[in-house]
């Protein structure tokens, strides 16, 4: 027992030794909040410059960020870029910005915004749509605190002066990812590259759509990509199949291949993996005249010659002005939603597959989305059950009956205009859930 | 020398060894969690240059930092603890229940159902209804492998095993019915207006009742163990059914009946997680629970403070884990590096207290 009292005690020295050596190097704020205030409060002060529009004292805002993964993950990984690039705009210190990685959408949630505001955070940001309900929860109990869901859709109806929403018009990056598809499609079509097998009973060609969840911010993202195909190729149809996850590779690449096998030449998605570009990419390598759009992130390291393009928000430009009402001590909007007039999204470097001339096609539909001449819903581009639509009706008071607010007006459905989360709900001709529940 | 020189003696044999005084016990086991951490600095610092003791004392701030802090840590400690203890009788008896995640899912449905549709009750026979059913919703759930474990000696551990993924995929399914708003597969925090069916306030504290209910369900299950009939026939069914049946117990009633219990507490689990912590359910109300507890469960050989314990570093250990990722820098996977090595190491104490290495040069010198 002695001998091994004594060893241990020669391997604790040596690990307390080792740490000693190399202790500078260790960046971490963690000894306590003291110090990491301390600096931060110089840092602010020193080389900081307020940005524009800025009149308070950025140097003296915390804010806590709550993220359902960590920078392995693409969605959060573009929340975490947009947080810190809004935060060197708006001047507020990094050490100000107090992270919380891989929250689950539980009781989680709760004790991490409860715990930024132990930690004296003044607003708190969550990243998941799942989180919503946790952070509406701690914003009852903390009045002083601003909590905003990030793509939620209860701020509104909850009656809060502190809980906010916020999405971007993502719908309309993925209309112009339609045309990327749309003129791949047409240049397909022109080449005799498509068999039989690529065109449905009526003469349409066939693409395919990997949706998440068979719900509005999905059906509105699927329908805005088919109206851009169709804006170029008037006659497509698409086939949709729902994974039921968020992320899910295996499950996503699955329902590409049957979509694939059902002869679609295009492959759109809304859920976060890689799965979908990578096998339109091997079926791609295996001679068929398959081409992948993806979503959040650029998928030309997966997909090099199969994806065109990929649809993407840019989440600063939220972050950045949202920061700066909280430094100026005002309130953030309870709903926010912007697209392309303030390049909140985008879409992502056309891969080498695109057409020629989808660059120009792609800047023209920009040009008249941000001049309000080119509504992505115009209410002339599509049919429900062969008619036209002329009236619909949207939830506002939370009771999920689509009855209270009327979204159509001058001749387009007004998508993330009377609540930031989408709400087109509509299922269009030419569209068919394959899997809906 | 003669006898053993035809057998190649092994360099290093493995002998048991008996009667370690318990105050030695303690020590090596004691020693080999210091001796795991000290394996984690190292590893720590060699990987991330970070110091090992400023992450430590982070994890530590992470779990303990403030009252609320501490409170979220306990009340982690206690779900993972009342899993446990639902664990120990089964696996006391050798009965390898794997299915402790689908009974804390059941529980957990019907205690949604409970806050879903009886939420015009007043609370205190709400809550006793929700634990009532909960239960046995959970023993039910326990029963079925434990029949056919009983009447045709069906493999338990595959049965209990797949018994979870119906659990899952019936979860699924009440999420989807109840999900809020449509098509977006959360159910939501249920009854945030009312909290009916949310535990109450007790001195203040959200989770005062989770902290009762579990020591409760501790200082029950050890008599239980250790001073009941039951126990006893647990205990000898364990250690050998041939034995239990010439003692005249009746194998089969021993078996249905402690899963029965074993089942139970596992609803109760999941009553706690819905109506103690999340006032939610969804696929992963669970959360891997049922099957850390095992770990716990063993760890602490079924004794109910043990149990507590071990629980109780395993959620100070997860709690720490959120802070070294926010100020640290490192993420989640480091601390589950620093629970496994630790674990490692528990298991490695376990090993040198019920038996001892024989060197081959002993053999030599006795020549």
């Amino acid at each position: 027992m002695k001998k091994k009292i004594v060893s241990m005690a020669v391997a604790a020295i040596t690990a307390l030794s080792l740490t000693a050596c190399t202790n500078e190097p260790a960046p971490s704020p963690a000894n306590g909040e003291g110090d990491a205030q301390a600096t931060a409060t110089e840092s602010g002060d020193a080389d900081v410059a307020p940005a524009e529009g800025v009149t308070g004292d950025a140097s003296e805002v915390k804010i806590g960020v709550i993220l359902v993964g960590d920078e392995n993950e693409g969605y959060t990984y573009a929340h975490i870029d947009g947080v810190k690039k809004a935060a060197e705009a708006v001047g507020i210190p990094a050490d100000n910005i107090l992270w919380k990685y891989s929250i689950p959408e539980d009781e989680s949630c709760y004790d991490a915004a409860i715990d930024l505001v132990d930690q004296g955070c003044t607003a708190v940001f969550s990243n998941s749509y799942g989180h919503q309900s946790f952070m509406q929860q701690a914003a009852e109990e903390e009045p002083d605190v601003q909590f905003v869901s990030m793509t939620g859709d209860t701020a509104a109806m909850s009656g809060l002066d502190n809980f906010s929403n916020a999405f971007t018009n993502i719908y309309e990056a993925r209309y112009i990812s339609g045309i990327v598809a749309g003129m791949k499609i047409a240049e397909l079509v022109d080449a005799g590259e498509l068999s039989d097998e690529n065109y449905d009973a009526d003469g349409n060609v066939m693409i395919g759509y990997v949706g998440a969840y068979p719900y509005a911010e999905v059906v509105s993202g699927y329908t805005a990509f088919y109206l851009g195909v169709k804006s170029v190729y008037e006659k497509v149809s698409m086939e949709v199949i729902y994974t039921n996850s968020w992320f899910d590779i295996a499950a996503e690449g699955e329902a590409a291949n049957s979509l694939m096998a059902d002869g679609c030449v295009v492959i759109g998605q809304h859920a976060d993996s890689t799965g979908a570009p990578t096998a339109v990419q091997s079926a791609h390598d295996a001679g068929k005249p398959v081409y992948s759009v993806g979503y959040n992130v650029d998928m030309l390291g997966v997909a090099p010659t199969a994806a065109l393009t990929s649809a993407t928000n840019n989440w600063s430009v939220y972050y950045t002005e949202a920061f700066k009402d909280i430094v100026n001590g005002e309130k953030i909007p309870t709903d926010w939603a912007k697209g392309y007039t303030e390049d909140a999204v985008a879409i992502t470097t056309l891969g080498e597959s695109c057409a020629a001339g989808t660059q120009e096609k792609v800047d023209e539909a920009i040009a008249a989305i941000k001049d309000g001449s080119l509504h992505v819903f115009d209410t002339d581009t599509f049919t429900v059950d062969g008619a036209k639509v002329d009236s619909a009706l949207i939830d506002m008071d939370g009771d999920f009956e689509n009855d209270d607010a009327e979204a159509v007006s001058d001749g387009y459905f007004h998508e993330s205009e009377l609540r930031a989360a989408p709400s087109f709900y509509l299922r269009i001709d030419g569209i068919t859930e394959l899997t809906a529940e | 020398m003669s006898d053993n020189s035809a057998v190649k003696d092994p360099f290093v044999r493995v002998v048991k060894r008996d009667g370690m005084k318990s105050g030695s016990k303690i020590a090596v086991r004691i020693a080999s969690v210091i001796v795991a951490l000290i394996v984690c600095g190292i590893l720590i610092n060699m990987i991330t240059g970070l110091n090992p003791l400023v992450v430590y004392e982070t994890m530590f701030q992470g779990a303990f930092g403030s009252t609320r802090r501490s409170f979220s840590t306990i009340r982690e400690m206690m779900m993972l603890a009342c899993v446990a203890i639902g664990l120990a009788p089964a696996f006391k008896m050798k009965f390898w229940n794997i299915g402790a995640e689908g009974q804390i899912l059941i529980g957990g449905i019907v205690s949604a159902a409970c806050m879903i549709n009886l939420n015009k009750l007043p609370a205190i026979p709400l809550l006793l209804i929700m634990f009532v059913l909960s239960a046995v919703a959970g023993a039910l759930w326990a029963l079925l492998p434990a029949i056919f474990k009983a009447k045709w000696n069906t493999n338990e551990t595959l049965f209990t095993l797949m018994m979870n993924y119906v659990a899952i995929q019936l979860t699924s399914f009440f999420v989807s019915k109840w999900e809020n708003p449509k098509g977006s597969n959360t159910v939501g925090i249920i009854n945030s207006n009312t909290q009916a069916g949310w535990f109450p306030e007790i001195f203040g504290q959200k989770y005062t009742l989770n902290i009762i209910m579990v020591i409760t369900l501790a200082i029950l299950m050890w008599i239980y163990l250790k001073y009941t009939k039951h126990g006893y026939e647990i205990a000898v069914v364990g250690d050998s059914e041939n034995t239990a049946r010439y003692a005249g117990i009746n194998v089969s009633k021993v078996i249905i009946r402690t899963m029965l219990l074993s089942g139970a507490i596992c609803g109760i689990a999941g009553f706690l997680a819905v109506s103690g912590a999340s006032h939610t359910i969804s696929t992963s109300t669970a959360g891997g629970r049922g099957f850390t507890a095992i770990i716990v469960a063993w760890l602490a050989k079924f004794n109910s403070f043990y149990m507590l314990l071990i629980a109780l570093l395993l959620a100070f250990l997860g709690s720490g884990a959120t802070e070294i990722a926010s100020k640290c820098k490192l993420n989640d996977y480091a601390s589950d590096m620093i629970i496994g090595i630790i674990l490692f190491f528990i298991l490695a104490s376990e090993f040198f207290i019920n038996y001892r290495l024989v060197f081959r040069k002993h053999a030599k010198e006795e020549a």
